[in-house]
């Protein structure tokens, strides 16, 4: 016979203790009728993306538990956007539950009215489901998703950060670290260039609009951070934004590709992946091209990770999200919040870190050690997503007009990057083109 | 016997049309509601201030003044009549040459001028993604090809100054073979007599080609240059695939510049002036190109 030590009676204790609410808790969970709305057919329009992929895939998983069908679409992100705003438009949208980037549409969405305030249901113990865990959301997700009046229109599914990745073979063959501030980067970069044997240092974005969230990771790094004040002032040619367009002229400039004023995310990511590029920082979805052997010849080890460099005043990198929201108009709210329980749940968001597919907004997938342990990325990578969470703040001001704000200033960018070019004049007149448009935009709010 | 019944005619066929008017009644309904009816609301969209889940209220003539003022509407259209210059003359010369060719007969003629025709064939937005990994400065095979040769690297469509007659390029890559096959056509059907009567007056290959070939295929050629004209105006999805106007606004047309403003800025009735503007200067340009067959043909 074993003796029965302190620490199995503590053990036998803290059990019986919690025994009541273990008890409650699958009680609860047996008494919530999943069921509910069986044969109702919810219509889903998503951003084609690896995570609609996921969710597409496993959806049978959800009508097996609701006995609800689902109808999900997946468009291009661009036209997606389009075709949900004419549909809310039109007063009559064709799908109950609609996927929206939130650094894009937040604000149009949540003017407009489009969507439900999900905290009713998130509240309400019949229509949710006790293991949903609401808490379980990070909270920068919670707040991206929360309008400026309070209303949570939508339920965050995914949050990108803008990491750097470097390729380790080049900083080691020079005996560089992994630099922790932007002018550090700029340093290791300026070596790491060697047009000759066609090396460079960096590569990033220089298309216009597509530029303006790179340039934002070296805004937020000075006094300023942002580029609209709370008052709603644009703030694209002060003095900090000036040092950040500089800190990004010379960049691309002096340590990227000829012709890197027209990479999108798509040359960049071949340029890095076929080793011609020592430092990238750009969105944390691209790991997983990263790190496929069939594609990339950094596969295998050869890609480090690390948080987005420092400014000279703060340390921030570059947030945007992704997040689900239930149509006003829909006739079948019910069965689409518990379409989001399920998308939004902790499997799907486990399958999205595992996978490469995303950052999930969820912080128990970043717990989850089994998981990680057996997944084909790098520790690495989860710690700079951890760390990454830490300091993301919004990449894009929340206005309407986001597009528009990209493309004005993202001109100037672009023209930023051109020899000789009068940084501070190219924001001015930016600045000077965008102000009425937000003006008139905020007028109509 | 002939005149009476020759002019009993016309009152039988207005009786013939007053009971059988409810006929045309469909086509009048389709054409009222997929083309009158789109163009109304059109113009009446221009004249208001009109946002995708923003309302709407009416502005009258603003938006044309607005595009009076709008200097990159202005290097929009310019640049869009540049496109479409080069997109129009190259592909026209090449097209002209290819069936003049393609005429002659020499072995495997039949399978060079499929191998010609193919690239009409492709999917624009598939051709389109296909030549940017092309351009790719750093990786691109045409890059790659260049030094191959000895010759400097190309920025293509990564440069300001070279992304449009790049972006002709893939035009004329993709549109000449139609250019080739209209004029083809007109080959195959001009009468031999002339040619004879030239070979008898001692008239050289090139005489009988400006004098006799060049004539006689005009309003083939007309023809084909109003296709194309149209064609090259209203290109957008290569471009779009290609650069999205970029780099910078260096290859933003009217097209890019148009939805833009409609679909990604929501401005609709800003976006709703700008298509009345173009639609009035692609009916400029097609009634002088219709003008100029006419006399052709004259």
């Amino acid at each position: 016979m074993s003796e029965i030590t302190r620490r199995v009676a503590l053990r036998a204790a803290a059990g019986l203790l919690a025994a009541p609410a273990l008890v409650e808790s699958v009680g609860a969970q047996q008494a919530f009728d999943w069921k509910r709305f069986k044969g109702e057919k919810v219509e889903a329009s998503l951003t084609a993306n690896p995570r609609s992929s996921l969710l597409i895939q496993h959806q049978k998983e959800f009508e097996e538990l609701t006995g609800i069908r689902v109808g999900a679409e997946a468009i291009p992100e661009q036209q997606h956007r389009q075709k949900f705003a004419i549909e809310f438009a039109s007063g009559r949208p064709s799908f109950d539950v609609v996927g929206i980037s939130l650094h894009v549409s937040k604000r149009q969405v949540g003017r407009a009215r489009w969507c439900t305030d999900v905290k009713t249901l998130i509240n309400d113990p019949t229509m949710t489901a006790p293991d949903f865990d609401f808490a379980d959301f990070g909270q920068g997700a919670v707040a991206y998703s929360t309008q400026a009046d309070g209303r949570m229109d939508t339920l965050p599914e995914f949050t990108d950060y803008f990491v750097m990745y470097y390729n380790k073979e080049l900083l080691a063959s020079k005996g560089i670290a992994v630099p922790k501030t932007f002018d550090e980067l700029y340093t290791a970069a300026k070596a790491l260039t060697d047009p000759s044997k066609q090396q460079y240092g960096f590569v990033g974005r220089g298309l216009r609009n597509a530029n303006v969230v790179l340039w934002s990771s070296f805004l937020l790094g000075t006094q300023q951070r942002d580029t609209v004040s709370p008052e709603m002032k644009l703030l694209t040619d002060t003095p900090d934004a000036v040092w950040a367009t500089e800190m990004y002229a010379k960049l691309m400039r002096e340590c990227g590709p000829p012709g890197s004023i027209g990479f999108n995310w798509n040359e960049c990511q071949t340029t890095f992946m076929q080793g011609r590029a020592a430092f990238w920082i750009d969105g944390v979805g691209f790991a997983a091209p990263l790190e496929d052997p069939k594609r990339s010849r950094l596969a295998g080890g050869k890609v480090g990770y690390a948080v987005s460099p420092a400014g000279p005043a703060h340390h921030h990198c570059c947030l945007f999200g992704t997040a689900f929201g239930i149509a006003e108009q829909s006739q079948r709210r019910g069965a689409s919040w518990y379409y989001l329980q399920w998308a939004t749940g902790k499997a799907n968001q486990l399958r999205y870190l595992t996978s490469g597919a995303g950052a999930p907004a969820r912080a128990s997938a970043f717990r989850n050690e089994e998981a990680i342990a057996s997944s084909r990325f790098p520790r690495e990578f989860f710690e700079t997503l951890t760390q990454s969470s830490r300091i993301a703040r919004p990449g894009l001001p929340e206005i309407v007009p986001v597009t528009e704000f990209r493309d004005t200033i993202g001109t100037a960018l672009t023209n930023a990057i051109g020899a000789g070019a009068d940084i501070p004049a190219e924001l001015k007149r930016a600045t000077d083109a965008f102000r009425p448009v937000l003006e008139q935009s905020e007028r109509a709010t | 016997m002939g005149a009476p019944a020759l002019a009993a005619a016309p009152g039988r066929r207005r009786n013939y049309a007053r009971r059988y008017w409810w006929f045309v009644v469909p086509a009048g309904v389709v054409v009222l509601s997929v083309i009158l009816f789109p163009w109304a609301f059109t113009l009446f969209m221009s004249a208001h201030d009109w946002k995708i889940g923003g309302g709407h209220h009416f502005v009258g003539l603003d938006n044309y003044r607005k595009l009076l003022t709008d200097e990159r509407f202005h290097w929009a259209m310019l640049r869009t009549l540049y496109f479409t210059a080069l997109a129009v003359i190259l592909p026209m010369i090449l097209g002209v040459a290819g069936a003049l060719v393609f005429n002659r007969k020499f072995p495997l003629r039949g399978l060079a001028r499929t191998i010609f025709i193919l690239p009409m064939m492709a999917t624009p937005v598939a051709v389109a993604l296909v030549w940017t990994m092309m351009f790719h400065p750093q990786l691109g095979v045409l890059n790659w090809l260049l030094t191959w040769f000895g010759l400097p690297p190309s920025m293509w469509i990564y440069d300001p100054a070279t992304v449009i007659p790049t972006l002709v390029m893939v035009e004329v890559w993709h549109w000449t073979p139609l250019v080739m096959l209209i004029v083809l056509g007109g080959l195959a059907s001009l009468p031999q007599d002339p040619y004879e009567a030239a070979k008898i007056d001692g008239a050289s290959a090139l005489q009988a080609f400006w004098h006799i070939t060049l004539p006689l295929l005009a309003p083939f050629i007309v023809v084909a240059l109003i296709i194309r004209t149209i064609d090259a105006l209203k290109a957008f999805d290569t471009i779009y695939v290609i650069t999205q106007g970029g780099p910078g606004t260096s290859s933003e047309t009217i097209n890019i510049f148009l939805y833009l403003q409609g679909f990604a800025y929501y401005n609709m009735g800003y976006a709703s002036a700008v298509v009345v503007v173009f639609f009035l200067l692609i009916v400029a340009l097609a009634s002088l190109l219709l003008w100029t067959r006419r006399r052709v043909k004259a």
